[in-house]
């Protein structure tokens, strides 16, 4: 048993934003176990108030600079829904693909760059640019191509230029769009070696049994609007979403946090994966079931494991779409926006969870108030209770205080938080 | 952090890389991320420099650096003291973004009274947030990087001229200069709002060439004919809350803006 342990990691690093970890163990008690955000607030919420509804997805998109598309779709689609704008099949598909290349070059990143240092024993992914350079430059190049198809088709990789209400402002070149399906069956076999690789990481095996929330699978895995449920047993309209994240205010804490049927919830890839499992892509299940990952795991170090799933469910559905988008013709990339007064929500699934924008609008489309709650923030109360858990249960088991630390940062990481987002 | 790469030589001299640190205060780490989306010549650009403090991406730290690239800004008292720390060790302090140059989006706050800030977001739980500042306003800033976001060719491209003396010189014309160059259909000639005739270039004109309209998120450039501007945007049928929505926006235009929001 663990005498006496003070672990004090002021923020954070590999990791988006700014967290501390604090665990405290006197005479073989936990005294302390807290994860404290400390992120300065920039009142988006705010902000917004008096601005017209075409300034609400391009200010939004700022929210975060991993997943601005994910926040810019959000936005748009609060906007849509308020103005009673349906979008075209071809400006939901490319939203779609757009959004995949999102959270696969988001996964890729938290995956590689931010994860796999702790389980290759490094600071950072800097010193496997010389002790495992095949994985970097592999990483660096899926990333590359998700990036690139970001630019091809919503404008710029981060702050997207194209995507509006209504729809896109240009369409991508059909000539450039088919070029990336060569690129992209390659990142298959790249995402196999990718899985082989993981397969020889040591997963923490910590289970505390959690609630997830994610959106509900209509026909396909959801990305973008629909029902939301849990694995509790919980089923929402979309525009029900205060009553999923009944958010307060804690003191340790600048982001609100958020509780449903338990003391906290889960969202992000493992939430999507334990309620949506079996409509996710054949080998993409594959990949899951040889991982020992299927619903409902509880794990949260699996989230992990299933952002890899989800890298190759959204690399298949993407080559999907492709083929689709160059067998049809081009139609009008944009509709006619006419502003009314109403509320609008939108829910949309971004790499570390459900997103939702809310906004209330006047007859001539201006923001009377809005409301953003991000996955990050869903998510902290419990990386609180995981904190507490692990470290009451390792403390137990007399580890040293450089692993509890390691064990600590790990399962935070794994959530993969973006911090500054959830503050916003 | 260890040296990943073997030491430059050029004709069988070592080259000297400069030690860059990045830090950040009230953003998005965008523009820190534009640095690790540049995939294509990441590598490269790590050879060049000595990376020492890169919070969002590794482990290590230290207070050892030459060049600090500051991205965010300054919204908390806090930070005022963080970025004091920062400019005393860094030799070159460059603000990294338009939050940093200009307070960014962050400064659309300002519009408002701090107390009816935060009661919208907190209602009546304590809350600790200022006017938003951007970093020269605390502390001297020897270089901007300008956009939201930053552009990732153009931060490599200063940082290299730091490290091999060049002199950085931000293009004076406007973004329309580039627009035209690049044969873009004039957005005014497709109905939409463009702050492209008024704002630094430097950017390539990155939003007009997707068919969006300029928000001049890189703020003034030279000789800015602000008059000039509302008098176009009037013509082409913009009400003045679509001027003021845009040239408000990421706080490089802001004494416009406050002049405009008086009326």
């Amino acid at each position: 048993m663990k005498i006496d342990c003070n672990i004090n990691v002021h923020h954070l690093t590999r990791v988006e934003g700014h967290g501390n970890i604090r665990i405290t163990i006197e005479a073989g008690q936990l005294k302390q176990a807290r994860w404290e955000v400390v992120e300065t607030p920039r009142f988006f919420e705010a902000m917004l108030v008096g601005k017209k509804w075409d300034n609400a997805p391009w200010i939004c998109g700022r929210i975060c600079g991993i997943c601005s598309i994910g926040h810019t779709l959000a936005s748009i689609r609060a906007v849509e829904n308020a103005f009673g704008i349906i979008p075209t099949v071809q400006t939901q598909k490319l939203r779609i693909l757009l959004k995949h290349m999102e959270t696969l070059q988001s996964h890729i990143l938290h995956l590689y760059f931010l994860s796999a240092p702790d389980f290759l024993n490094a600071g950072s992914v800097f010193p496997l640019i010389e002790s495992h350079p095949d994985v970097v430059i592999k990483a660096a190049g899926i990333k590359q191509l998700a990036n690139d198809i970001c630019d091809c088709v919503g404008g710029r990789r981060l702050h997207p230029t194209r995507t509006v209400v209504g729809g896109f402002t240009m369409l991508p070149d059909k000539k450039e769009l088919s070029k990336f399906k060569g690129r992209l069956e390659k990142v298959v076999s790249d995402l196999l070696l990718t899985a082989k690789l993981f397969k020889t990481f040591k997963i923490p095996d910590f289970i505390r049994e959690t609630e997830f929330v994610s959106l509900k699978a209509n026909r396909n895995y959801p990305f973008i609007g629909g029902d939301l449920i849990s694995t509790d047993g919980i089923h929402k309209k979309e525009h029900e979403y205060k009553q999923m994240t009944n958010e307060y205010i804690v003191e340790q804490s600048t982001s609100k946090w958020s509780r449903l049927s338990r003391k906290s919830f889960a969202v992000g890839a493992l939430a999507r994966i334990n309620n949506n499992f079996e409509f996710l892509d054949t080998s993409a299940m594959e990949i899951s079931l040889s991982f020992g990952l299927k619903p409902v795991n509880h794990n949260p170090y699996m989230n992990n494991i299933a952002q890899l799933v989800e890298c190759v469910h959204v690399v298949k559905e993407s080559l999907g779409l492709i083929n689709e988008l160059l067998d049809s013709e081009w139609e009008e990339p944009r509709q006619q926006v006419v502003p009314r007064s109403g509320t609008g929500v939108g829910a949309v699934e971004v790499p570390r969870g459900i997103l939702y924008h809310c906004y209330d609008f006047d007859e001539a489309g201006h923001i009377i108030k809005s409301d953003c709650v991000i996955p990050t923030s869903q998510n902290h109360a419990n990386i609180q209770h995981d904190l507490e858990e692990l470290a009451g249960r390792y403390a137990s088991e007399g580890i040293r205080d450089k692993d509890i630390e390691l064990l600590a940062e790990m399962l935070v990481r794994s959530y993969d938080p973006c911090i500054s987002c959830s503050v916003h | 952090m260890n040296d990943p790469t073997p030491v430059r030589t050029y004709l069988g001299v070592p080259l000297y890389r400069p030690r860059v640190a990045f830090f950040e205060f009230s953003s998005c780490e965008g523009c820190q991320l534009q640095i690790l989306n540049n995939e294509a010549t990441l590598l490269d650009f790590l050879s060049l420099v000595e990376v020492v403090n890169f919070r969002e991406a590794m482990k290590e730290r230290s207070d050892d650096y030459e060049i600090a690239l500051v991205e965010g800004s300054i919204t908390r008292g806090d930070e005022t003291g963080r970025l004091k720390k920062i400019r005393e060790k860094a030799k070159v302090l460059v603000a990294l973004g338009s939050c940093a140059c200009f307070g960014g989006v962050n400064q659309l706050k300002n519009r408002f009274g701090l107390d009816w800030v935060k009661k919208e977001v907190y209602g009546d739980s304590p809350i600790e947030t200022e006017y938003v500042r951007p970093l020269e306003d605390i502390v001297k800033v020897d270089l901007k990087i300008f956009g939201c976001p930053v552009k990732k060719e153009e931060v490599e491209n200063i940082i290299i001229n730091i490290a091999i003396g060049k002199a950085i010189v931000h293009p004076k014309y406007p973004i329309c200069t580039e627009c035209k160059a690049n044969e873009n259909i004039c957005l005014f000639d497709l109905g939409e709002p463009c702050l492209g005739p008024i704002t630094r270039g430097g950017c390539n004109s990155w939003c007009p060439n997707s068919r969006f309209g300029c928000w001049g998120c890189r703020g003034p450039a030279e000789d800015t004919n602000i008059e000039q501007m509302k008098k176009i945007m009037k013509e082409h049928g913009f009400s003045e809350d679509t001027i003021l929505d845009r040239l408000e926006c990421f706080g490089g235009f802001s004494s416009y803006a406050q002049e405009l929001r008086k009326k």
